[in-house]
C-alpha cells in the first residue's frame, strides 16, 4: 500500500495535506483499494462549515456507499469538480488527481490528533 | 451478522483466497464478493468469459412415478412440457401466490428431476416440498454433496466446445468435463451464453483450476457475487428475497409467462388467477437513472409527483450502460415504459425513467 510520508492520516482512511492554513483531504490508497470501482462522489458545497470527525461527503463504489469524515474543522474552500465526471480518479490517483476537498482550518491544533504515516500503516496492518 | 453464526464455506474457499478474493457473508455462506474489481469481472463476462462459484446454491432431486404430478402441484410452470435433458425456469408459491422461491428444474430422467434452488431457502424449500407434496415421491437434498460452477460469457462455448455442441440452450446432460462426470446445463444468471456445472464436492477444485487455466487464452476471470448481481440486474432477472418475497407474486413481478394456468391445480393458482384477471395494484418495474446520480440501492424511495409510489428492491451502477439502474414495485398506473420517476437518495431526488425489461438490450 502506498502511504506517502508527507501526509497525515485519519483512522477513517482520509489523508490530509497541509498547505498553509488549508487542509487538502482525500481518500487513502488502502481505502480506494478496499472500495474499488468508485462510481460516484458527493462532496460538500464550497462555503459549508465542516466539523472534525463528522461525515461530510460520500464515496460510492458499485457495491456500497461510504461516508467520508472531515479530518479537521473549518470552511470548505474548494472541491474537486473533476470527480463529478471522473469519480474513478479516486481509484487511479488517490493522492493526486483524486483529491476530494479543501478546508480552511479553524484550529490547526486538530492536526495533532491525526496519525503519522507509520501509525496509519500500523492501523491498517500494513 | 452476529459472530456466533458460523458461515458455511464451499469446497473452493481456499481457491478464492489464493485468487485474492474479498469474502462476504451471503445467505449464511462465506462467498467471494470480488477478486479484482466488479466492473472488470462484469466486463469479462459480457465480452469474454467468467467463472463463478455457485456452490452455495441448493440441489434437490425428486424421483418416482409421481414426480411430475407432485412438481406440477408445487411449482407454477408446467414440468410436463419439458423432455428429458431439458430445463425450465419456475416458481414455488404459497397459497396466497407469494413467492417462496424461484428455481430451475432439470428433467434428468423420465421420472427424475433436479431442482437448483436459492442458497437462503434450501431447508425451507425442502421442508415445504415434503409437507405439500400431493402424492408420494422421493425428495433428496443433495446440496451438501454437490458443488456448482457457472461458466458464463461468449467465450464459454469455445472453452467447452464439445459440450456446447451436445447441450443446446436450456438443456442439461451428464457429461465428462476434464475427467469429472458432471451435470452440465446450458443455463445461467447473466444474460450471456454459458454453462452451469454441477459436480461432486470433491471434484470442484480440479474443475475450477482446469477451467481457469484452459480459459486463460480466452480471457477468463474468476468472478464474484458482486459481478453476478450487476450482470443479472442488467437483464432484470429477479433476485429472490429482494425483488420477490412471500409478500409478492409472480404476476406482480412480471413473470406470468412462467405460470401455467392451463395445467391441473397447483398451490397459489386461485390467488394468481384472480390477479391475472383483475389486474394488480403494483408491478416490478425496471428503471434507469437520467444522467449522473448516485447508484440507486435497495430501500430507496421511488417518487412520482412528489408522492412516494414505491421502493427500490435492487439497484446498482450498470457497468455496461455506465448509468444507475434498478428495479422496484411501483403503482401499476406508473409502471409504464417512458414514465418519469425520481429516486430519493439521502434526501435529494434524482430523475429516472421506467424502461422496458431487460435494461440491457441484446444484439439479437
Amino acid at each position: 500500500m502506498n502511504i506517502p510520508k508527507d501526509l497525515k492520516y485519519a483512522k477513517t482512511h482520509e489523508w490530509v495535506r497541509v498547505e498553509g492554513d488549508t487542509a487538502v483531504i482525500g481518500l487513502t490508497d488502502h481505502a480506494q483499494h478496499e472500495l474499488t470501482d468508485i462510481v460516484y462522489v458527493e462532496l460538500p458545497a464550497v462555503g459549508t462549515d465542516v466539523e472534525a470527525d463528522k461525515e461530510c461527503a460520500v464515496v460510492e463504489s458499485v457495491k456500497a456507499a461510504s461516508d467520508i469524515y472531515a479530518s479537521v474543522s473549518g470552511e470548505v474552500v474548494a472541491t474537486n469538480n473533476e470527480l463529478s465526471n471522473a469519480p474513478e480518479l479516486v481509484n487511479d490517483d488517490p493522492y493526486g488527481k483524486g483529491w476530494l476537498f479543501k478546508v480552511k482550518m479553524r484550529d490547526p491544533g486538530e492536526l495533532n490528533e491525526l496519525l503519522s504515516p507509520n501509525d496509519y500503516a500500523h492501523h491498517i496492518g500494513a | 451478522m452476529p459472530s456466533t453464526v458460523t458461515l458455511r464455506r464451499t469446497p473452493l474457499y481456499s481457491a478464492h483466497l489464493e485468487w485474492g478474493a474479498k469474502m462476504v457473508s451471503f445467505a449464511g455462506w462465506e462467498m467471494p464478493a470480488q477478486y479484482s474489481s466488479i466492473i472488470e469481472e462484469h466486463t469479462a463476462v459480457r465480452e469474454r468469459v467468467g467463472l463463478f462459484d455457485i456452490s452455495h446454491m441448493g440441489e434437490v432431486l425428486v424421483a418416482g412415478p409421481n414426480a411430475e404430478r407432485v412438481l406440477n402441484h408445487l411449482l407454477t410452470n408446467d414440468v410436463s412440457t419439458i423432455g428429458v435433458g431439458q430445463a425450465q425456469y419456475t416458481l414455488m408459491c404459497n397459497e396466497r401466490g407469494g413467492v417462496i422461491d424461484d428455481l430451475i428444474v432439470y428433467r434428468v430422467e423420465p421420472s427424475v428431476y433436479l431442482m437448483v434452488v436459492n442458497a437462503a431457502n434450501i431447508e425451507t424449500d425442502f421442508a415445504w416440498m415434503n409437507a405439500h407434496a400431493n402424492a408420494s415421491a422421493v425428495f433428496e437434498n443433495e446440496s451438501d454433496n454437490t458443488a456448482a460452477l457457472a461458466l458464463q460469457g461468449p467465450n464459454s462455448v469455445r472453452l467447452l466446445a464439445d459440450v456446447a455442441a451436445r447441450v443446446p440452450h436450456f438443456h442439461v446432460a451428464r457429461l465428462d468435463v476434464f475427467g469429472h462426470e458432471c451435470w452440465i446445463a446450458r443455463t445461467g444468471y447473466t444474460g450471456e451464453d454459458g454453462f452451469e456445472i454441477l459436480c461432486d464436492t470433491g471434484d470442484a477444485v480440479e474443475l475450477w483450476n482446469a477451467l481457469l487455466s484452459r480459459g486463460r487464452e480466452l480471457g477468463i476471470r474468476p468472478c464474484g457475487l458482486g459481478a453476478r448481481d450487476t450482470l443479472r440486474l442488467e437483464m432484470c432477472y429477479p433476485l429472490n428475497g429482494s425483488d420477490m418475497t412471500a409478500e409478492t407474486t409472480p404476476i406482480e413481478a412480471g413473470l406470468v409467462r412462467f405460470v401455467a394456468f392451463d395445467k391441473a391445480d397447483f398451490i397459489g393458482r386461485d390467488a394468481l388467477l384472480t390477479q391475472k384477471e383483475k389486474g394488480v395494484a403494483r408491478k416490478l418495474a425496471a428503471f434507469k437513472m437520467v444522467g449522473t446520480s448516485p447508484p440507486p440501492r435497495s430501500h430507496y424511495a421511488i417518487v412520482a409527483g412528489a408522492r412516494k409510489i414505491g421502493e427500490v428492491t435492487s439497484g446498482t451502477q450498470s457497468p455496461t450502460l455506465s448509468v444507475g439502474i434498478g428495479m422496484g414495485y411501483v403503482e401499476t398506473a406508473v409502471a409504464q415504459p417512458g414514465a418519469k420517476i425520481e429516486i430519493e437518495v439521502r434526501g435529494k431526488s434524482y430523475p429516472a425513467v421506467i424502461e422496458q425489461k431487460p435494461l440491457l438490450k441484446r444484439k439479437s
